[in-house]
């Protein structure tokens, strides 16, 4: 479909396939403060650490699931059937190598070591609870950067990261924040040191293997003054029938200066539910965008935000979501104006397919006092049946001066005479479909980085061909 | 590929006739041209030849070289060799012409086997040279934002890129200058072949001096009401359609 040709050999993009369990640590079903106290045994975690967990317990019991406004699926999702920490009780290795056999064949079924060595500046491989694989390209070492996973980082670079760790995303932010406040465990911690630009990404794959697992990734990055990175996520899970879920928490502070590029490809198995909350602060001049894509799981609630903290600040959401037969992409975005000047862009396209349900949910809000600032919202929707369905849900609220808040949506169908003619030139109407989407999202695809858009449209074509052919 | 109508009758989905029984018989090597009133349903004709799916057949048989076309999928009569040139050619936001192009041109071949990506565009340039394209044009989307007359030139295009046995133009003259025209009819005359027929719906003279027809049918009321020689083009350019009005009354 595109006219660049792939640089990194095809891999298996769906993931779906999984090894036999070999944990050494499985905290159970359920989560209680027994759990907790297993999991801080199990990583050596110190003691404030402990009582943090405990808090957000207390703060994730109390707090009721949002239904009144949520997607009423996540009500079937039941906490005490969920696996809070499987691990192999092995320390992150950086050779592959050194990677238990089950698991380096794993990503190597998914390409992940392929990619690190084509285009990557650091990889963090996660396999159910744990890192098992974590490497960054040494150079980046000694210029300063630091990517580790949360329990080094808040040991071991305490200074760093502390004063950061949970203040984009408050602990009682909602019931999801407390609930991986509580439970987290995997994802990265990064720092880039003042003016230093990663020419490559960093990249971070997440693998559910396990029946039943709960994943709660927790990642905070922060730029310093005039640095730069991009940093790409990817998951993918094997299907099971019980549900599984993944419900991570991603901080980004990006201080003067300062440019974060996040990329997500999520591919979650159908039987995830994917709640994640995502959040950047930008400072003066600093600029933050999430490019988002999500294409698996059962339902998937995630709005990534900035809050545009300092003059100038600029915030960017581009977004892409696919929902197929049994699906529920609920997903947005949030800019926060909280500084003069600051300028803000959402791009969002959704595709429903068969039964399929994709929802745009967003807010935009410009503060008090803060005169000037820009955003402009694009949200389209595309239906490819009769019984697919979309939602819009946006709001959008102005106190700051002069300020000007554009929002542009469209819904619109795969037009029965753009198939009839494509058909007429020899295309099934499998393939006219698949090529009337792609070109629906194309503009959006060539944002992401050439390696993962190639990956995309194959993917695409894919659900494409499941759902049409 | 011969083209064999016979007594064909179609409807739309609310029961209203459109095609009241038309015959016409195309041999491979001819261009037939088929002309009548605005309403007629020449454009009717050559949809309901291609499978589009609002219309309804009722009665009646199509055969492409002896296949029976009218049991086959829209794109399957496509692939067997059936081309259209539409009348109104449809926008395909957000995917170029060379990536059209190179899938329809994918469908065509046997499973597994990939098209020469260098061999490819090399021809698309050349004929878009030829049919006086800029070569931008490849990199475009499909018809999305093109004039009337840049559409009508890219449908000659898919046509000589595609190089169909049985090509129906529907009103291609129609948005076109006397160059374009000049040009795009060149584009089919090259392409005539005796293995590969035309049908080529127009309302005007002008088309026909270019591309020289074989056999002129007059359609009227759902059906071809009269056919003959290139000498009918002269009389309708005189008399206009109301001798079919006469021979109503």
């Amino acid at each position: 479909m595109s006219d660049k040709l792939p640089t990194v050999p095809p891999q298996d993009v769906r993931g779906d396939f999984s090894f036999p369990e070999q944990h050494a640590y499985d905290a159970g079903y359920g989560l209680t403060e027994n759990t907790i106290d297993y999991i801080c045994d199990a990583k050596g975690e110190p003691d404030w650490l402990r009582n943090f967990r405990k808090t957000a317990l207390d703060k994730f019991r109390k707090m009721p699931q949002p239904l009144h406004w949520a997607p009423q699926e996540i009500a079937a999702l039941d906490f005490d059937k969920i696996r809070y920490y499987l691990a192999q009780g092995i320390p992150a290795r950086k050779s592959w190598d050194d990677v238990p056999d089950d698991v380096k064949r794993t990503f190597e079924r998914l390409g992940v070591p392929e990619q690190e060595r084509a285009f990557l500046a650091g990889v963090d491989a996660q396999y159910d609870s744990e890192t098992a694989y974590k490497n960054m390209r040494e150079e980046l070492s000694k210029k300063g950067v630091i990517f580790v996973n949360p329990t080094e980082g808040l040991s071991e670079f305490e200074s760093v990261f502390r004063p950061w760790f949970g203040k984009v995303i408050p602990m009682g932010d909602n019931k999801y924040s407390a609930l991986n406040n509580a439970a987290f465990s995997g994802g990265s911690f990064i720092y880039v040191p003042k003016g230093v630009k990663l020419a490559q990404p960093l990249q971070a794959y997440f693998r559910i293997n396990s029946e039943s697992i709960g994943q709660f990734e927790r990642t905070l990055i922060i730029a310093d003054e005039g640095a730069e990175l991009m940093y790409m996520e990817g998951c993918t899970a094997p299907k099971y029938d019980s549900a599984t879920l993944h419900s991570g928490v991603v901080e980004l502070v990006a201080l003067p200066g300062a440019k974060i590029q996040y990329v997500t490809v999520q591919n979650w198995a159908t039987n995830v539910y994917n709640l994640v909350i995502q959040r950047g602060l930008a400072m003066q001049n600093a600029e933050i965008r999430w490019i988002d894509c999500n294409i698996g799981s059962g339902v998937t609630m995630k709005y990534p935000a900035v809050i545009l903290q300092g003059r100038k600040a600029r915030g960017e959401v581009v977004s892409i979501s696919i929902a197929r037969d049994g699906q529920v992409q609920d997903t947005g975005a949030r800019m926060i104006h909280a500084a003069p000047e600051t300028t803000s862009n959402i791009v969002a396209k959704s595709i429903s397919i068969g039964r399929g349900r994709a929802s745009y949910r967003g807010e935009v809000r410009v503060q008090p006092g803060a005169a000037g600032c820009r955003n402009h919202t694009e949200c389209d929707a595309l239906l490819l049946h009769a019984e697919s369905r979309t939602d819009t849900y946006p709001a959008i609220s102005v106190h700051g001066d002069s300020s000007g808040v554009q929002h542009e949506a469209s819904v619109s169908q795969v037009d029965e005479e753009m198939l009839f003619y494509m058909q007429q030139r020899g295309l099934t109407r499998a393939q006219a479909m698949s090529l009337a989407v792609n070109g629906f999202i194309n503009s959006l695809v060539n944002e992401f980085p050439m390696e993962y858009s190639v990956e995309l449209r194959r993917l695409i074509d894919m659900e494409m061909e499941d759902s049409i052919g | 590929m011969s083209l064999v109508i016979k007594n064909l009758h179609a409807s739309l989905k609310d029961g209203h006739e459109i095609l009241s029984g038309v015959n016409l018989e195309l041999p491979s090597g001819q261009v037939h041209a088929i002309m009548g009133p605005n309403g007629s349903g020449k454009s009717t004709l050559s949809k309901v030849l291609c499978g589009h799916p609002d219309y309804i057949v009722t009665a009646g048989s199509a055969e492409l070289d002896g296949q029976d076309l009218l049991s086959m999928t829209p794109d399957a009569r496509g692939r067997a060799g059936l081309f259209l040139a539409f009348q109104y050619p449809v926008e395909v936001p957000g995917v170029t012409n060379a990536n059209f192009l190179r899938a329809a041109l994918k469908a065509r071949m046997p499973g597994g086997e990939e098209l020469d990506a260098v061999a490819y565009y090399k021809r698309l340039r050349t004929v878009m040279k030829d049919l006086n394209m800029d070569t931008k044009f490849s990199s475009r989307a499909v018809n999305e934002g093109f004039s009337g007359g840049e559409k009508k030139r890219n449908e000659v295009l898919q046509m000589l890129m595609l190089e169909p046995l049985c090509a129906i133009l529907d009103e291609t003259d129609s948005g076109l200058d006397v160059d374009a025209l000049r040009i795009v009819s060149q584009g089919v005359n090259s392409m005539r072949a005796p293995f590969r027929s035309f049908l080529v719906i127009t309302h005007y003279k002008r088309l026909l001096d270019y591309i020289v027809p074989d056999v002129v049918h007059i359609f009227h009321r759902g059906r071809i009401e009269r056919s003959g020689g290139r000498e009918l083009v002269g009389y309708i350019e005189e008399h206009g359609f109301d001798f079919l009005k006469e021979e109503d009354a």
